[in-house]
């Protein structure tokens, strides 16, 4: 019988390290989407700050408690990172498993922000886009969801089957960025 | 050419897909003509036109767009969820 391997979407391809900004992959979690149903908004935010300490995120925006992340995924609809979902969410919201669906990679460093600025037609300087915003938006010619996870660190996420493609996108803007000097 | 979604704010055209004309439905019963306007009528004109985008790379969500064929001004923008019926006028053959 087939031995089956549990492999990451980035194994062996990351980190990279390119004058002074580095790309990661990000650790491994469970991924869940929970898309609220009609009016339950409000009542998912409650039972989501009682099961895991964190509420549903606004537009644009994410949450996070100590091992737990949500970020604003699209149209009604949270991205939870890190733990199982609570089964009483289920009540409130469409629960699906997003788990190994999802490359996330991390590029840390002074400049990502200006490397990013190749690949996203939108604003995420500091000034626009704070710590714990969040975007869906164009990554070259990805759909792909893009966090600042600290002043200098950005979360990018796209489906597992583009992660070479943006590994690729990534780097080339990453060198082109280094080689202005 | 920049379109502000309802929900994400102003972005670029690049992140929406386009569909065309936004139309009223006839009635499920309505005469053929109405539904041969429907799937094949369409006004062609040079000025304000309502639209159907769709928020592709964004929120995902389908929007009621006027735009000005002449010179690409985005003249209102709402959610397609939103829209009364026979809002779309500006689109209608």
């Amino acid at each position: 019988m087939a031995e089956l391997l549990a492999k990451t979407a980035c194994e062996g391809l990351l980190p990279l390290q390119i004058a002074g900004l580095t790309l990661h992959e990000a650790k491994p979690v469970t991924m869940t989407t929970i898309a609220a149903y009609t009016g339950q908004a409000a009542a998912l935010d409650k039972a989501l700050k009682a099961a895991h300490g964190l509420g549903l995120p606004t537009v644009n925006g994410s949450s996070a408690a100590s091992d737990a992340r949500a970020i604003w995924f699209g149209r009604d609809m949270a991205l939870l990172l890190g733990p199982e979902p609570d089964a009483g969410l289920a009540q409130y919201a469409a629960l699906t498993d997003q788990s190994q669906g999802w490359a996330m990679m991390e590029l840390v460093g002074d400049g990502a922000t200006d490397v990013l600025a190749r690949l996203c037609p939108v604003d995420l300087r500091l000034s626009q886009f704070a710590v714990g915003a969040t975007v869906r938006t164009e990554a070259r010619h990805m759909m792909a969801s893009v966090t600042r996870v600290g002043e200098d660190a950005f979360m990018i996420t796209v489906f597992r089957s583009m992660a070479r493609t943006l590994l690729h996108d990534l780097k080339t803007a990453m060198e082109a960025w280094a080689a202005r000097g | 050419m920049r379109i502000t979604c309802p929900h994400c704010g102003e972005r670029d055209r690049r992140e929406f897909y386009y569909k065309g004309a936004a139309l009223d439905r006839p009635a499920e019963d309505a005469e053929p003509e109405a539904w041969h306007a429907y799937v094949n009528l369409r006004e062609n004109p040079a000025g304000p036109l309502a639209e159907l985008w769709y928020h592709e790379m964004g929120c995902g969500s389908w929007l009621t767009v006027m735009r000005n064929t002449a010179t690409h001004e985005i003249l209102d923008v709402r959610l397609a969820s939103d829209a009364e019926p026979g809002a779309a006028s500006g689109g209608k053959p």
